[in-house]
């Protein structure tokens, strides 16, 4: 045991106001909104449609976000070729694209004037004030969560792992599906959570590609945006819903992560 | 408690991005004596325009910095419910601050302005009046129940026929949080018709036309405002609401296409 000098003290004291801050405005929801309000909230069609639609959209975007992205972080973190500097920043560029920026990017490249408008369209896929637009949302500002964390993983795992397995017969492949995941799975984990969650949360992108509509378009945190003007109370209510399903992902991933650490490696 | 609740609708305030910051005050900060006062004034998207054209001159006159912040009337006035810190609210219609004024968070409001509510289509559209929204196929973008642009929809369609609201109802492809989200979806291409106001489509240089509507599904749309209670700058504020009826930023809505008060 040390003694806390001034430093200890300071560090506490910044935790303090951290978590202050971020614990504070989050429990103001629940203590402003019963378990009686909640469930009412959640007796109403809107709320109920909204959650669906939240539920169906981040688990499409995921999956696609999984089986695309993880291939293409491992190619990220295994190979070195001319350009991936690049490569890497353009792929981790909408994570600092505010939303809006990313709605209008859409609406420019895929919307049905966009550049690309007219293929979508001769493709018979509808993009815009569509479900599938919402997904195309949620995939566009959540997939470089996930990539980016992916890459670390993979880039973390003992390259000799690999090595054993290529020189015990294995194909590139089959180490890749058998060796690396495996092994890299924490922080593959914890990257589907931070794109889970970005998901979830999406709301300017999705506004202003895939516009507002019950149980089409309007997913969990545009009700929210809905209802604040008109009833404040439902509002806090559906925001309850999200933080407890948020909390809910973050402490499944955490628990994954507790797992695998067992095996005598951590994420990150 | 109350306290973070305030906090939570600022910072939903901002986190909807619609504040925009118009410096008013003057350029030459070193003549005049004190530093400009803040002024606060949540306006209707629909006022965006004018208002931001006209806040300098008026900050120029009356020695303040006006800050404007811009969205549907509803979210606004659920803002001041939620004890934001506004010193003048400017709505798309006079029930929200008639009911402001009811629940004591707003003075007497004004009735300063009218709009047109019309039909807007992309210029090269081949929709000509409010039957052309029947097609099934047709994407139609309205504001949603709260907004007033919303609520004037509502009150339009609720006079047509059974069949022919229903058949334009079912063609309703996004409720948007306010009017310019609507204007947005129509420039971009991303919807064939909308319900706005006359002023959102003058603002857009002709990327839209407007479509007027028969004197009996028009509604009446009157722009009311009034001093936010608990202003520090109530002097201030009653000036810039006087000001929206007589001065610069009354003929900066008359140039966007406002109509007079009644």
């Amino acid at each position: 045991m040390r003694r806390p000098g001034w430093f200890g003290a300071l560090l506490a004291l910044c935790l303090a106001v951290a978590l202050t801050f971020l614990t504070v405005p989050i429990a103001a929801i629940f203590a402003n909104s019963s378990p009686a309000d909640l469930i009412s909230s959640l007796g109403e069609r809107g709320s109920l449609d909204a959650l669906w639609l939240s539920l169906r959209t981040t688990a499409v975007s995921i999956a696609i976000i999984l089986a695309v992205g993880t291939p293409a972080a491992y190619l990220l973190a295994t190979r070195s070729f001319r350009g991936k500097a690049l490569v890497v920043t353009l792929v981790e560029l909408p994570l600092v694209l505010p939303p809006a920026v990313a709605g209008i990017a859409l609406l420019a490249a895929v919307g049905p004037s966009g550049i690309l408008g007219g293929a979508v369209d001769a493709a018979g896929i509808e993009l815009s004030l569509a479900t599938a637009g919402v997904v195309v949302a949620l995939t566009f500002v959540s997939s470089p969560f996930y990539v980016r964390q992916a890459m670390a993983a993979f880039a973390a795992v003992d390259r000799s792992l690999l090595d054993a397995s290529r020189t015990l017969g294995a194909s590139e492949a089959r180490g890749f599906l058998r060796v690396l995941i495996p092994v890299a799975l924490p922080g593959l984990a914890s990257g589907m959570a931070l794109a889970l969650g970005r998901a979830l949360g999406e709301f300017g992108a999705t506004l202003m590609f895939a516009g507002s509509f019950q149980g089409v378009t309007q997913t969990v945190p545009l009700a929210i945006y809905d209802r604040f003007s008109t009833n404040f109370d439902s509002a806090l209510a559906l925001s309850a819903v999200l933080v407890a399903v948020s909390a809910a992902i973050l402490l499944a991933v955490k628990f994954v992560q507790g797992g695998a650490a067992l095996g005598g490696w951590q994420a990150e | 408690m109350k306290r973070a609740l305030a906090l939570l609708a600022a910072g939903a305030a901002v986190a909807a991005g619609c504040g925009s910051d118009s410096g008013g005050g003057g350029g030459g900060g070193g003549g005049g004596g004190s530093a400009p006062t803040r002024l606060v004034v949540s306006a209707a998207a629909s006022m965006k325009e004018a208002l931001t054209a006209c806040a300098p001159a008026f900050g120029k006159e009356a020695n303040a910095s006006v800050k404007l912040s811009f969205a549907g009337s509803d979210e606004l006035a659920a803002q001041i419910r939620q004890r934001a810190k506004v010193d003048v609210f400017a709505a798309a219609n006079t029930k929200l601050p008639d009911q402001l004024h009811a629940a004591a968070k707003l003075g007497t409001p004004v009735k300063f302005a009218t709009n047109e509510f019309v039909l807007a289509v992309p210029k090269d559209s081949k929709i000509r009046s409010i039957d052309g929204l029947t097609r099934s196929g047709t994407k139609l973008v309205i504001g949603s129940a709260s907004v007033p642009i919303g609520s004037y929809t509502r009150q339009t369609l609720a006079k047509l026929p059974p069949a022919k609201r229903k058949a334009i109802l079912a063609n309703v492809r996004s409720n948007e949080p306010d009017v310019k989200g609507i204007v947005g979806k129509l420039t971009l291409g991303a919807a064939d018709a909308g319900f706005v106001y006359v002023t959102d489509v003058n603002a857009t240089n002709g990327k839209l036309k407007a479509i007027g509507l028969s004197k009996r599904l028009e509604p009446q749309v009157t722009y009311g405002a009034g001093v936010v209670h608990g202003s520090k700058r109530a002097g201030l504020a009653k000036r810039f609401v006087d000001g929206l009826t007589q001065g610069t930023c009354a003929d900066a809505l008359h140039k966007a296409g406002f109509g007079p008060a009644p």
